[in-house]
C-alpha cells in the first residue's frame, strides 16, 4: 500500500470522526446551554423543592425560557433559595410573576413554570420572585387525603 | 508447608506485578519526551493511525450499529410498558455516548489493535529490530513507539465518535423505522435531553483516558515482551487482558467523577 | 611463545592507539559473570576476530562496544572516548560512525530491500532524493543486490538478508563495523561471497572490522588478529598463524573442535551412575 493511499484513508478516517462529531452536536445534543452573561437571575424561595435538581428547565406557558443554576438552603428563614437564569430575550416578567414547581409526567423530572402577572415593572437581575408554589409530594398528599378521610365521621 | 507455597507465590506475584507497573512508569516518563519526533514528523503518526484507526474502523462502525439496534429493541419493550416509548431516542443515545461508545470502543481496539501494536513491538523487539536502530542511531522510542502510542491515542476518541453515532443511527433504525416510534418526537426528546456538553463531552473525555491508557499498556507490553515466541504471544494477551480491566476499572472511577 | 609475542607487538606497532580500547571490562547478568577483568585492543584498519565457544558472550561484547548495555565495571574507549560516558546526542553521533551486522540480520520487515539501506540515512541525513539513491544503488551493488532492491525482507533468503543488512551496516560510512556471527547459518557459496565481502570492505573502505565468531577456518582466513575468550578472560591472543601452532591445549581443542578436552564434553552433573540410581529430580 503506497503512503497516497495510506494518506487518503487517514483523511477520510479522520472525516467520518469529524461526521460522527458533528451529528451528535447537532443531531443528538443541544448545545444550548445557558451560560453565564447570557441571561439574568432572578431567585425565589420555596418550602420545599422536592425532586428539583440543578439544570432543570424554567418555562412560561410550556415554552423553555431558562434554568435553574443554583439550590441552596437558607438557614435564616428554613426555606430552599433556587436561582433561576432566564434568557436576555425574555426580559419583560412581570415583578408578581409566581413561580412553581411542577413535575412532568408522573414519574418525570420536575421543573418550574413561571406564570406572568399584572405588574407594569418587570423582574431585573437579582429580583426576587415573591410568589411561590412549592413542589408537590405525593407522600403529603396521600397522608392529607388520608387525615381528611379519618377525620369524617 | 503448602501454606508456606501458597504465600510465596502469592508474595512473588505481587513483586513481580508491582515491579511490571514500576517498569511500566518509567517506560512512559521515556516514552512522554520522545514524542517530539512524532509531531515534527506528523507522517509517522498518520501510517500507524491507518494501523490502529481506519483499520478498526469496520468492526468499531459494525459494533456500534448492532449495540445501537440492542438498545432500540430493548428499550422499545422496556419503555412501552410505561408508555413512553417517545423517550426512547434519549435512552439509546444517553446510554451510548456515556457509557457503551467509550467503554466497548476501548474494549474493541484493544483486542483489535492493542494485541496487534503489542505483537508488532514485542515481534520486532524479538528480531533485533530494535536494537538495530539504537545501533544506526535512531531512537526506536522516538521512531517507533512513540507515533504508535499518539497514533493509538487519538485513534480511540475518534473511532469512540464513529460508535456514538452509529449506534444512534442504530437505534433510529429499529425504533423509528422498524418499530413505529414518531420520528419527530424521537429526535426532538433525544436533542432535549442530551447536553452536548454534559453527556457527550464527558463521555469522549472518558475516551481520551481510555486512549491513553490502552496505548500504554499496549505499547509497554510490546516493549516489555520477553523477546521469544511464547513471551511476544504473552505479552499480547497481557495486553488484551490489562487494557479491559484498566478500561473497566476506570470507567467506574470516571463516572462517578463525572456524573455524579 | 616467542614468536607469538612478536607478531602481537608488531601488530600493535602498526597504528596506535587502538581504535577501541577494552580495560578491566567487567560484566554480570545477574548471579552470572560474564566477563570479568577483560582486556582487548581493536588496532585500526586490521580485521580483529574475537572468538570463543557458544555462551561466552561475545554478542555481549558488541553490545556494550556500542553502548546497548553498561558494563559494572571497567571501561570501552571507542576512538579515545569512554563510551559510556556519553549521552543521548554524543552516544547517537559515536554510533553512526559504528555499523553492525546482526546475526539474525535484524532487517526492518515492514521495508523493502531499498528502503531498509536507506534507512539509517533518511533518519540521520538530509540528503536529496538524488544522492540518496545513488548512494543506496552504491552500497547495493557493492554486495551484489542492486538487482534486488524492490523484494521485500520476507522474500530473501537468509544469505541475501544478511547481505543487504551489511549493506545497511556500511550506509552511515562508519568508521568501524561490528559482525555477530557473520558465517553461521549459510551455503558455502554464500558463505565465500560473505568472507569475500568483509575483506573487500576492510581493505577496500579503510574500515576497523571486528568479527565476532565460532567458526574456526572462515574466521581465521580473514582475521588480522585473533583474541580467543573464555569464562570471561582473553585466553589466547595472535595471528591467526600462531594461534595454530600454540601449546595451550584449551585453545587447540576450539581451534580444531575436538569434542572432549579441557572444556569437558557434559555440562558439570554428579556422577552418572549414582544419577541413575539416585531418586533426585
Amino acid at each position: 500500500m503506497n503512503s497516497r493511499t495510506v494518506e487518503i484513508m487517514v483523511g477520510l478516517f479522520v472525516v467520518a470522526a469529524l461526521a460522527a462529531a458533528l451529528a451528535l452536536a447537532l443531531k443528538v445534543s443541544n448545545l444550548t446551554g445557558l451560560e453565564g452573561g447570557s441571561g439574568y437571575k432572578v431567585y425565589a424561595y420555596f418550602n420545599d423543592i422536592g425532586g428539583l435538581k440543578v439544570g432543570a428547565p424554567v418555562t412560561a406557558a410550556g415554552v423553555t425560557v431558562g434554568r435553574v443554576i443554583a439550590i441552596d438552603y437558607d438557614p435564616k428563614n428554613y426555606e430552599a433559595k433556587v436561582t433561576l437564569l432566564i434568557r436576555s430575550k425574555y426580559n419583560d416578567f412581570p415583578v408578581d410573576t409566581s413561580a412553581s414547581i411542577y413535575t412532568a409526567g408522573l414519574l418525570g423530572e420536575q421543573y418550574i413554570a413561571l406564570s406572568p402577572g399584572a405588574s407594569m415593572q418587570n423582574l431585573k437581575n437579582g429580583d426576587q420572585i415573591r410568589y411561590t408554589q412549592s413542589a408537590l409530594v405525593l407522600e403529603q398528599i396521600i397522608g392529607k387525603f388520608l387525615t381528611n378521610f379519618a377525620s369524617k365521621p | 508447608m503448602s501454606l508456606l507455597d501458597g504465600l510465596q507465590s502469592l508474595g512473588h506475584g505481587t513483586l513481580s506485578m508491582l515491579a511490571r507497573m514500576g517498569r511500566a512508569g518509567l517506560f512512559l516518563g521515556r516514552l512522554m519526551p520522545s514524542l517530539d519526533m512524532s509531531l515534527r514528523r506528523p507522517g509517522l503518526v498518520v501510517r500507524e493511525l491507518y494501523a490502529s484507526g481506519v483499520l478498526s474502523f469496520v468492526i468499531v462502525a459494525v459494533s456500534g450499529l448492532f449495540v445501537g439496534m440492542v438498545l432500540g429493541l430493548q428499550g422499545y419493550i422496556t419503555l412501552s410498558k410505561f408508555n413512553a416509548v417517545n423517550s426512547l431516542g434519549v435512552v439509546v443515545a444517553l446510554s451510548l455516548v456515556r457509557e457503551l461508545g467509550p467503554v466497548l470502543t476501548a474494549l474493541l481496539f484493544a483486542g483489535r489493535a492493542g494485541s496487534a501494536l503489542t505483537a508488532e513491538i514485542g515481534l520486532m523487539k524479538s528480531t533485533e529490530q530494535l536494537s538495530a536502530m539504537e545501533m544506526m542511531a535512531v531512537d526506536p522510542f522516538r521512531r517507533i513507539i512513540g507515533p504508535r502510542f499518539l497514533a493509538a491515542f487519538i485513534a480511540v476518541p475518534l473511532l469512540t465518535l464513529i460508535f456514538d453515532a452509529v449506534g444512534v443511527f442504530g437505534g433510529y433504525l429499529v425504533g423509528v423505522a422498524m418499530l413505529g416510534v414518531d420520528n419527530g418526537l424521537f429526535w426532538s426528546a433525544m436533542h432535549g435531553a442530551v447536553s452536548f456538553r454534559a453527556d457527550v463531552l464527558s463521555g469522549l473525555l472518558k475516551s481520551v483516558v481510555f486512549g491513553f491508557v490502552g496505548a500504554w499498556i499496549a505499547v509497554f507490553n510490546g516493549y516489555d515482551a520477553v523477546p521469544n515466541a511464547s513471551g511476544v504471544s504473552r505479552a499480547t494477551t497481557r495486553t488484551v487482558v490489562n487494557a479491559s480491566l484498566a478500561v473497566l476499572g476506570l470507567d467506574f472511577l470516571l463516572t462517578a467523577w463525572l456524573f455524579s | 611463545m616467542n614468536s607469538s609475542d612478536n607478531s602481537s607487538s608488531q601488530i600493535d606497532a602498526d597504528q596506535d592507539p587502538p581504535l577501541v580500547q577494552i580495560e578491566g571490562l567487567t560484566f554480570r547478568r545477574g548471579q552470572k559473570v560474564i566477563f570479568d577483568g577483560l582486556d582487548i585492543d581493536i588496532p585500526r584498519g586490521k580485521v580483529t576476530a574475537i572468538m570463543g565457544p557458544s555462551g561466552t558472550g561475545k554478542t555481549t561484547l558488541l553490545k556494550l562496544i556500542g553502548a546497548q548495555l553498561r558494563p559494572q565495571a571497567g571501561r570501552i574507549r571507542v576512538d579515545g572516548v569512554d563510551i559510556h560516558r556519553l549521552g543521548g546526542r554524543a552516544l547517537y553521533r559515536m554510533r553512526r560512525r559504528m555499523g553492525m551486522l546482526f546475526q539474525s540480520s535484524a532487517l526492518l520487515t515492514d521495508l523493502d530491500v531499498f528502503e531498509n539501506v536507506a534507512f539509517p540515512l533518511r533518519e540521520n541525513t538530509r540528503l536529496p532524493g538524488g544522492v540518496l539513491r545513488t548512494l543506496i544503488l552504491m552500497k547495493l551493488q557493492a554486495v551484489g543486490l542492486r538487482g534486488a532492491r524492490r523484494l521485500t525482507s520476507s522474500e530473501l533468503s537468509g544469505g541475501m538478508a544478511r547481505r543487504v543488512a551489511l549493506a545497511r551496516a556500511i550506509a552511515l560510512d562508519p568508521m568501524m563495523i561490528m559482525y555477530d556471527e557473520p558465517f553461521t547459518g549459510l551455503d558455502p557459496i554464500t558463505l565465500g561471497a560473505i568472507v569475500a565481502l568483509i575483506k573487500r570492505l576492510n581493505d577496500g573502505m579503510g574500515l576497523t572490522t571486528v568479527i565476532v565468531s565460532h567458526d574456526v577456518p572462515e574466521t581465521l582466513g580473514i582475521a588480522d588478529l585473533v583474541y580467543v575468550i573464555s569464562q570471561g578472560k582473553v585466553v589466547a591472543r595472535g595471528s591467526p598463524e600462531t594461534l595454530q601452532q600454540t601449546d595451550s591445549p584449551w585453545v587447540r581443542q576450539f581451534m580444531r573442535g575436538e569434542a572432549d578436552g579441557p572444556v569437558p564434553f557434559h555440562y558439570p552433573a554428579p556422577p552418572y551412575l549414582e544419577d541413575l540410581m539416585g531418586d533426585a529430580p
